[in-house]
């Protein structure tokens, strides 16, 4: 272990993860919309969104999955020193870390049951840029339509189509995150 | 500042509520388990919306806690305390300064906005307990959509009432697919759980389980086509502020059949007798300091 596994965690945690909570709440509740969350300094190639969330969300009951790039030995330890999350492989997984491509297929990742729909992965995906435009998005949380470019609209149309399973996305770039669960509409504009 | 860690609860538990509430966020109406822990009040005074609550809060809320629509009665009274001593934050008893409301069996008046979140203390939060004791058909039942029992007992209150005699806990449907119970909030208010701007959070502490509506989802109340939901109230309008639109609470006054109705809301008629609006036995400008 190095000693930048060390750093880059929460100075305050309490009250940092209730706003970032707070961001990844309204996120999720409003998909589309893109907030801000601050706070921690994950290694590369993890970006602040995805650090944040995974200090915010994780711990020793959720297995996560690096996926690619993003399983590296700095992020490991990091994620381990700080969550104490057990890392896993994809079928196992709780939350996974990755961009899209090192991610997909995502039929690889927990759907949930019909008893339990609420055991499903949530996927953590690391997007070079987030912007309002691209797919078309409506269903709970949006008022009349959002929009989000998203990585791929085939993959999360079949994946809205399995509601009320399914898996549920958070997309981050830099400190930016934007969220989208699976009772989320997508067509592509 | 005070020896409790912000909010009352450990991280750790904050973490599996947070997570509990995300799941719930993204399937509207389905019940989420979650390992609620025992809080310094008992079971019944609200420890599922409390520990909801807990989750959610950041230091700049601004945190309203309504009992019945009243925010001083002992249940409100004792857990905004609470949250003063264990997260500082500021409160309020006006629902348009709130930007989380935490309530026990009631919707504000007020319209809500996209900036607040209502926290619902739900005591029994599966719909079709009462017609199916049984944990796993309960969930078997909403796994394969199968609600017909729901449909035989409000046809059952039509066959022996003339008419669907639920009027509080009116079950809904979220989204065209979970069956879910409002918690006891009166019929009257169901109209308000549809489309609402505002984040809507669901915390059941001794059932362990959380629920949310997301804002602007559709929920429909239950009914037959020859017997139409009616969001119905006191046939009166509110004595202390002229109301005729808010959901009255029913008091008697005297032991010679003396009674008048008020809002259950009590910042609505508040806010409403300080612009001026006065009922039957309101005496203006003098009730509200």
């Amino acid at each position: 272990m190095h000693d930048m596994a060390l750093q880059g965690g929460f100075a305050e945690a309490p009250t940092q993860s209730a706003r970032a909570f707070r961001a990844v709440l309204n996120a999720l509740a409003r998909p589309g919309t893109i907030e801000t969350l601050v706070g921690a300094q994950p290694p590369a190639p993890a970006s602040i969104a995805a650090g944040v969330a995974l200090l915010t969300l994780a711990d020793a009951t959720t297995p996560v999955h690096l996926a690619g790039a993003h399983d590296t030995p700095d992020l490991r330890d990091w994620l381990t020193f700080h969550t104490g999350a057990p890392l896993v492989g994809a079928a196992e997984a709780v939350f996974a870390l990755g961009t899209w491509v090192a991610l997909a297929p995502i039929t690889r990742f927990a759907m949930g049951s019909p008893e339990y729909p609420d055991r499903s992965a949530t996927l953590i995906v690391e997007m070079p840029a987030l912007h309002p435009a691209g797919a078309r998005l409506t269903g709970p949380g949006i008022r009349d339509t959002a929009h989000l470019n998203l990585p791929d609209i085939a993959a999360l149309r079949a994946n809205a189509a399995d509601f009320p399973l399914g898996r549920d996305f958070l997309f981050c770039a830099g400190d930016r995150l934007a969220a989208l669960p699976r009772s989320t509409q997508v067509e592509a504009v | 500042m005070n020896d409790y860690t912000f909010a009352y609860l450990d991280e750790q538990t904050k973490r599996m509520i947070r997570r509990a509430i995300l799941k719930g966020v993204a399937i509207p109406g389905y019940q989420v388990p979650f390992a609620s822990r025992e809080m310094p009040m008992p079971y019944g005074w609200g420890t599922g919306g409390v520990q909801v609550t807990a989750a959610c809060l950041t230091p700049e809320d601004v945190l309203k806690v309504i009992d019945q629509g009243a925010d001083d009665t002992t249940n409100a009274v004792s857990i905004r305390k609470f949250f003063q001593r264990t997260a500082g934050v500021a409160v309020t008893e006006a629902t348009v300064e709130a930007s989380l409301i935490q309530t026990r069996h009631r919707i504000p008046e007020a319209p809500l906005t996209e900036a607040q979140i209502l926290v619902y203390q739900v005591p029994i939060p599966e719909p079709l307990r009462f017609l199916e004791p049984r944990e796993v058909e309960t969930r078997r039942m909403h796994a394969l959509e199968d609600y017909g029992l729901m449909h035989v007992k409000l046809y059952e209150d039509i066959a022996r009432h003339g008419e669907i005699a639920t009027a509080y806990a009116y079950p809904v449907k979220v989204e065209g697919r979970y069956v879910m119970d409002p918690s006891p909030i009166p019929k009257f208010d169901n109209p308000k759980l549809s489309d609402s701007p505002a984040l809507q959070l669901f915390g059941a502490g001794r059932e362990q389980r959380i629920y949310a509506l997301p804002p602007y989802t559709r929920v429909v109340s239950l009914d037959f086509d020859d017997h139409p939901f009616v969001a119905s109230k006191a046939d009166h309008a509110c004595d202390l502020c002229g109301a005729g639109d808010t959901y009255l609470d029913e008091v008697i006054i005297d032991d010679a059949g003396g009674r008048m109705f008020v809002c259950s809301d009590t910042d609505h008629c508040g806010s409403r007798r300080r612009a001026g609006h006065v009922g039957r036995l309101g005496v203006p400008g003098k009730e509200v300091a």
